[in-house]
């Protein structure tokens, strides 16, 4: 009993004192340098940075408590709920990074305890540094990606689903006028149990769904048959064809899209006086509910086949020849081989890729906002037109109505949706990509 | 019969294919004609001018921030370009050379943020920059470009990284090189398609890119190309038209000729990406 405890004296004793006080474990270690150091970097942090941490906490659970008024005519600035909601988030992250470093501490200070149980030498300062350097080199080249990925999508991220529980939105709680507080599920609860609010979101997400799905399986079996039919033994000039068909992938896509907004016009968009001229009754491209989603889809196969063509014609000449020639052994017919052959063999080759389309096209804002504007008018929507998909709802709920709160619930649902979908495409992916992960 | 059958298959694909030409050549050639149209309107104008101006070039020159935009952009893609290259050819070389604790946890991390395009959390964005005094700055933009071509780049750098040779690097190891050197005098050289892609790919986001600008800038004259056509085409009285058919096709001429260009690159830089994740 005495000589484990013996053993491990120092490793135990090293611990419980850079717990009990940053740095203090590392003195006991006889690393004077490094010791130090801990101890004046912790202190400095600590009462430097402890009031504005307390406040920053205490704002975070609040909100704030004084509203501005207006008190003789005079405006008197009161609490600013959302500052106070991002900066206790920076003080989150703060404290968070402390901890780490206290939990490292500690760490270290076992880790070098156990040297000196074991009677080996402690390392000296430039020694641990130079040590710490080789085995930390990826995280050091991962830093700045670290800090990028953090602040410019995690934080905005963990913010946004944090305002889907406060009541953050016009007219009634708009900082700094008024206060913002937290309301828990109620958003979540209006969102599904009031008529309107349950209907736009509804009618939207059937709408958003049927678009993404088929857009990107009018594309697939567009690019497809383009691909098989340029690649036909007997067509010439494939070059020529390849080039022309490629052409709209290469346009800039806001362009197209803005180009076919004026084409597509209803009242002196060209498209519609050729079809008067011809004699025919204009048609509502981008003004009838129906119409316009069609014509979204049409649109939409314009720019995006070409990719897939150029795509598929890639794997077309990669397919395995002699299985046709089996195949036709065999006496198959045409269509058969395609769908016995050719199909499943594109199929498993362009499924990442299809995958991605898919989620591309499910929140494709720029299509739909730079072509209809979610227009036409729906009666029945909240702050939405009849092609309006949920992101660009997202988008003018909170950049025209302030209805912050709400666009952030319903981002939540999609945030739920798109994880749970590519933590299944990535386990599906997994059993494919096994040796690559390890 | 066969042989008659054949025949008929190959007209009708040329048939198809007259009809994909015209619908696929017209809004081209169409934006191209109005551009060069005499007179203000669309109803006037047709596909072949007669008395062809370049009076809306002038036009859109002299009275529109047209060039302002130009610049604001190339400004935005070139930054955008270095940084995200630069962040992603360290991260892609940590994941790919090797192995340290958290190493799956964070390439999964960088598969799943791959789903979530960066203005899902718009209003996050905007009131934090907002508080960063970012706001309407090129700066602000450019950082929210790089942070976002992380998790896209990452996996297809990391993917060709992966079918470099060890041996390669271990050879250089025994010389004496370091983990730099190596990245910069064997691994990058060898990676110039993949690195090709990934520049290309954030030098072309922010010319094509319409939600990030109109959420982060404001000003008039710090707007990017695609906020200035689509505000010249959004509010719908048709005078502005034909000066905006002369914006498209400035924008449009140079990109589609650089796309045209580095086809195989871009194409094939998405299926390697793809494949490996």
């Amino acid at each position: 009993m005495d000589v484990t405890t013996g053993a491990r004296r120092h490793r135990t004793k090293a611990a419980i004192f850079s717990a009990v006080f940053i740095g203090l474990g590392q003195l006991y270690n006889k690393q004077y340098t490094k010791g130090l150091l801990y101890m004046i970097m912790a202190q400095l942090f600590f009462w430097n940075y402890y009031p504005i941490a307390y406040q920053g906490i205490r704002g975070l659970i609040t909100l704030g408590d004084v509203p501005t008024k207006i008190v003789a005519g005079n405006v008197i600035k009161g609490d600013h709920s959302i500052f106070m909601l991002i900066h206790g988030l920076i003080t989150l992250v703060l404290i968070l990074l402390f901890a780490g470093f206290y939990a490292m501490n500690i760490y270290d200070a076992k880790k070098n305890g156990e040297l000196r149980d074991e009677g080996r030498p402690v390392p000296g300062f430039i020694e641990s540094v130079r040590r710490a350097k080789l085995r930390n080199f990826p995280y050091l080249l991962l830093l700045p990606a670290t800090c990028f990925v953090l602040f410019v999508t995690v934080m905005p991220l963990v913010f946004n689903v944090l305002i889907a529980f406060t009541n953050y939105s016009a007219p009634n709680h708009i900082p700094d006028r008024s206060l913002v507080d937290w309301v828990g599920f109620r958003t979540f609860y209006d969102l599904f149990a009031q008529e309107s609010w349950r209907t736009t979101f509804f009618g939207i997400s059937v709408w958003n769904v049927i678009w993404a799905v088929a857009s990107t399986l009018s594309v697939f079996f567009s690019g497809l048959l383009l691909a098989l039919m340029v690649n036909h033994p007997k067509i010439k000039f494939k070059k020529f064809w390849r080039t022309i068909f490629i052409l709209p992938w290469a346009v800039p896509q806001f362009i197209s899209i803005l180009v076919f907004r004026v084409l597509l016009n209803g009242s002196f968009g060209p498209v519609n006086d050729i079809i008067i001229k011809l004699g025919l009754s204009p048609v509502p491209w981008l003004s009838d509910p129906t119409m316009a989603k069609v014509t979204i889809i049409i649109v939409n196969l314009w720019f995006s086949t070409p990719f897939l063509m150029a795509l598929m014609s890639g794997v077309l000449t990669t397919m395995p020849r002699d299985l046709y020639e089996a195949a036709s052994v065999d006496g198959a017919t045409g269509s058969q081989k395609f769908f016995k052959l050719t199909l499943p063999l594109v199929l498993a080759a362009t499924a990442p890729i299809l995958i991605m389309q898919f989620a591309f096209n499910f929140n494709n804002f720029n299509l739909i906002y730079m072509l209809t504007d979610g227009s036409p008018n729906h009666p029945d929507y909240y702050y939405a037109g009849s092609t309006d998909i949920l992101i660009s709802w997202i988008f003018k709920m909170t950049l025209n109505q302030s209805q912050f709160n709400m666009a952030s619930a319903v981002s939540i649902i999609m945030f739920v949706f798109i994880t749970v979908f590519s933590l299944w495409n990535y386990r599906r992916m997994k059993t494919t990509q096994e040796e690559d992960m390890v | 019969m066969s042989k008659l059958l054949n025949n008929l298959v190959v007209i009708g694909i040329y048939m198809v294919f007259a009809v994909l030409l015209i619908t696929t050549i017209y809004p081209l050639i169409w934006v191209v004609g109005t551009s060069l149209n005499p007179g203000n309107t669309l109803m006037v104008s047709t596909m072949f001018p007669d008395q062809p101006t370049i009076a809306h070039y002038v036009d859109l020159i002299r009275n529109t921030d047209f060039v302002l935009w130009f610049t604001n952009t190339i400004t935005i893609a070139i930054a955008n370009a270095v940084l995200s290259t630069a962040l992603v050819a360290a991260t892609a070389y940590a994941f790919s050379r090797f192995r340290f604790k958290g190493r799956q946890q964070g390439l999964m991390t960088l598969l799943i943020l791959q789903m979530f395009p960066g203005f899902l959390s718009i209003m996050a964005i905007f009131v934090l920059l907002l508080q960063t005094k970012l706001l309407d700055t090129h700066l602000g933009l450019i950082l929210i470009y790089a942070g976002g071509s992380i998790s896209m780049g990452t996996w297809v750098m990391k993917g060709h990284f992966d079918t470099i040779p060890k041996s390669l690097e271990e050879a250089a190891y025994i010389d004496g090189a370091s983990h730099t050197e190596t990245l910069f005098k064997i691994i990058l050289p060898l990676s110039l398609p993949a690195i090709t892609f990934v520049a290309l790919n954030s030098f072309i986001t922010p010319f094509m890119d319409f939600i990030l600008p109109q959420i982060v800038l404001r000003s008039s004259e710090k707007m990017t190309l695609a906020q200035g056509l689509y505000n010249m085409v959004a509010n719908e009285t048709n005078s502005s038209f034909t000066t905006f058919a002369a914006g498209a096709v400035l924008v449009a001429l140079p990109i589609t000729f650089l796309y045209m260009y580095f086809q195989k690159y871009l194409i094939h830089g998405i299926t390697a990406g793809a494949d490996k994740g």
